[in-house]
């Protein structure tokens, strides 16, 4: 088993393993200081903040031989016998200078900073800098410039660490950022003309490790230090990235990716990036609503369930369309509760938005055309209750000869999904209660309406198209009068206390083969139900 | 504490002795303070005929006001570092880019609810531009809770009103 020696600790490497000096470190909770090397980019090594000693075990003899040089950390790969020293004075003295020079040129200007409170130069500043400044010159003021239609950069702010430049070669494959000039008059720029528009470029704000490249959507909306971050599950497409949902009293100011390897690696797009704004939008519906002949009657939700209850009891033979923008708990209670209203219940898999087609970036990332997030999950929960997967275009087709007479519809389509001339083919029906985030032409026609959550509202579980099953808690409570959808099926199944997502899922698994994956515990990451068929 | 500290002297309480025991001696001593102030110069003010100054108008910790800088705009920079150090939360702020070419970031609102206010001074001490200070008025009233809440323009005005007797406690540079 080859073995690394840093810091004095052994750590055993795995056969075929190629680490280099940070992340060996990192396994033993020893913390590199980095600024230019990210785990999804190429190495440079230059910033120099990871200079560490390094040096060799002659396997035979057990004699240690040192490189009189710092080399950076990142840039030495960690094979057996490799030594590293992280924590000497030469090595701290190093990075107290480059700290130092870093801050020669940094307007330091943390007060207006969008970055302070999160920003690499300020913490290692505070960490590994040194108390003095000795510089007498005064720093730069905060040119800025607008390098594309969501990023705006601080020039002045920015350390060379050509992250962002890599990001756009290496994973959009778009190239538009470039380093112009030379020594220290260097700087992050665009071409005239060709300007960071692609659909990847918010990343290169969360890669930059200080202030330099903002996010025009976030820019002075919020101080970071009042932000709280949950995770989440993008529900933008089928590929459900793993998010962190940052959020001040109960309104969203940014969503961020989270590292997930089976999934989205470190990266997210723009679509899903900037796909907040419809949970605080003020178009929402924020109340049940039911019709009365030609008016309509606000609703609260004391009763109400009841009521909806003996209606669709008393309709007797009912369909439910199961959105796949509803978690797999969600999905699995409402088919629950319809089987048990009407063993021969109809239940059908929601409208699927398409746009176009997949889009496909050098560095490994799609953005799925699918629109959704779980058509997988309801697919199955559908496929195991009925029998036969039932889709919302073939249903259309066939929901004259079903003799339907209740249907209920779940929503949380954040674009406009539906049209009259669909709406008109629903016609006939005694009861149809409909479930969503915005007012449609099948609202209009609906005997009830109710008030649907968003997505960080929600608590569940989505499985993606390559059947990744990730779970998640609500980052935000939904607005006055709305009631997630969980809670809603879980009084419906006449079931007491508050909705428990991880006890549905568990009975889910139990009870649908394809989920049993999900029995236990389920990861950060999540889990993929398909790992065992393989095996 | 560990009783056995070294640097603890334990000492016993006195016993008391006759005198001590019929409190005579401490009645005298007390009239005597009371009587000496009835007959020395008054301490109390009769307001708000009188109007009380306080010894140093400069460190006294009174309505805030927000300060302008050298072309009269407001001083601030939205850094929100005195909202993040009030221990009330009394401070609400909206950032916004500044509508200046030579200043970034600028409060698009600033309140401060002065009932909720503990005129603690944290806010001032917070600033890294000295916009915001706490002036010598000490007498706010309003006729409602709303009236209480000072927005920006109010906070400037308490600075135009106050600048003369009460000047900028610093000169800092502006940031960025």
């Amino acid at each position: 088993m080859p073995t690394a020696l840093i810091d004095g600790r052994e750590l055993e490497l795995g056969e075929h393993e190629r680490l280099n000096g940070i992340e060996a470190a990192r396994r033993l909770g020893i913390e590199i200081p980095h600024y230019c090397w990210h785990p999804g980019l190429s190495v440079v090594g230059s910033c120099r903040m990871c200079l560490v000693e390094v040096g060799m075990r002659d396997p035979k003899t057990g004699q240690i031989s040192m490189l009189p040089r710092l080399v950076p950390a990142c840039n030495t790969p960690v094979r057996d016998g490799t030594v590293l020293v992280t924590n000497s004075e030469k090595v701290q003295r190093a990075r107290a200078m480059v700290e130092e020079d870093l801050l020669l040129r940094h307007p330091i200007d943390c007060p207006i900073c969008d970055k302070a409170g999160e920003c690499r130069l300020q913490d290692y500043h505070f960490t590994y800098g040194q108390e003095q400044r000795r510089a007498d010159i005064r720093p730069f003021t905060s040119r800025r410039r607008d390098v594309g239609s969501e990023i705006t950069l601080f020039v002045d702010r920015c350390i060379m660490c050509s992250r962002c430049v890599r990001f756009c070669r290496e994973i959009s494959g778009t190239s538009e950022l470039l380093v112009v000039q030379r020594g220290a008059h260097e700087e992050i720029d665009v071409l005239p003309d060709f300007p960071l528009n692609n659909k990847l470029s918010g990343n290169v704000v969360d890669l930059c490790p200080v202030g330099a490249l903002c996010d025009k959507n976030f820019l002075y909306r919020q101080r970071v230090w009042y932000l709280k971050s949950h995770p989440g599950v993008c529900t933008g497409c089928a590929i459900g990235c793993s998010t962190w949902i940052d959020e001040n009293q109960d309104h969203v100011w940014r969503i961020r990716p989270r590292e997930n390897l089976a999934v989205n690696r470190w990266w997210i797009c723009n679509d899903g990036r900037y796909d907040y704004p419809h949970v605080h939008s003020d178009q929402r519906i924020l109340v049940p609503r039911r019709r009365d002949g030609e008016a309509w009657t606000d609703l609260s939700w004391n009763g109400l369930i009841r009521e909806l209850d003996s209606r669709l009891r008393q309709a007797g033979r009912i369909g439910v369309v199961l959105s796949p923008f509803l978690t797999v708990e969600e999905a699995f209670l409402l088919a629950s509760y319809a089987r048990q209203v009407d063993p021969q219940a109809v239940i059908v898999v929601g409208h699927v938005p398409v746009v176009d087609e997949d889009e496909r970036f050098p560095g490994g990332f799609i953005i799925a055309a699918e629109k959704c997030p779980n058509r997988r999950g309801v697919e199955a929960i559908a496929s195991r209750m009925m029998g036969r997967v039932l889709a919302w275009e073939a249903f259309l087709g066939e929901v004259s000869s079903l003799g339907l007479r209740g249907l209920w519809v779940s929503g949380g389509y954040k674009r406009p999904w539906i049209d009259e001339a669909t709406v008109d083919r629903l016609r006939g029906l005694e009861l149809l209660i409909v479930q969503d985030l915005f007012p449609s032409p099948l609202t209009e026609r609906a005997d009830y309406v109710l008030p649907a959550a968003a997505f960080p509202e929600r608590d569940g579980s989505y499985v993606n198209r390559n059947d990744h099953l990730q779970s998640v808690r609500w980052a935000i409570r939904p607005p006055r009068g709305v009631r997630p959808e969980g809670s809603v099926f879980w009084e419906l199944l006449g079931r007491s206390g508050l909705y428990d997502a991880p006890g549905a899922l568990r009975e889910l698994a139990a009870e649908i083969g394809y989920f049993h994956l999900a029995l236990g515990t389920i990861p950060e990451g999540g889990v993929n139900l398909k790992t065992n068929l393989l095996a | 504490m560990q009783t056995d500290d070294q640097q603890i002297l334990w000492i016993e309480e006195p016993e008391l002795g006759y005198s001590g025991k019929s409190y005579l001696r401490l009645f005298a001593e007390g009239m005597t303070t009371t009587i000496k102030h009835l007959f020395g110069p008054k301490q109390t003010i009769e307001s708000p005929e009188e109007r009380y100054q306080p010894p140093d108008p400069l460190l006294y910790r009174g309505v805030h006001r927000l300060n302008r800088d050298e072309q009269g705009r407001v001083k601030c920079v939205a850094c929100f570092l005195c909202a993040t150090a009030c221990p009330a939360h009394c401070i609400d702020i909206v950032a916004a880019e500044s509508p200046w070419p030579d200043r970034e970031k600028y409060p698009e609102s600033f309140t401060i609810d002065e009932l909720r206010c503990i005129f603690c001074g944290m806010c001032e001490e917070a600033c890294p531009v000295d916009a915001i200070e706490l002036t010598s008025l000490y007498d706010l009233s309003g006729k409602s809770r709303e009236e209480m809440i000072f927005d920006k323009e109010k906070l400037l005005s308490v600075y135009d009103q106050t600048k003369d007797a009460e000047p900028m406690r610093s000169k800092r540079e502006p940031l960025g």
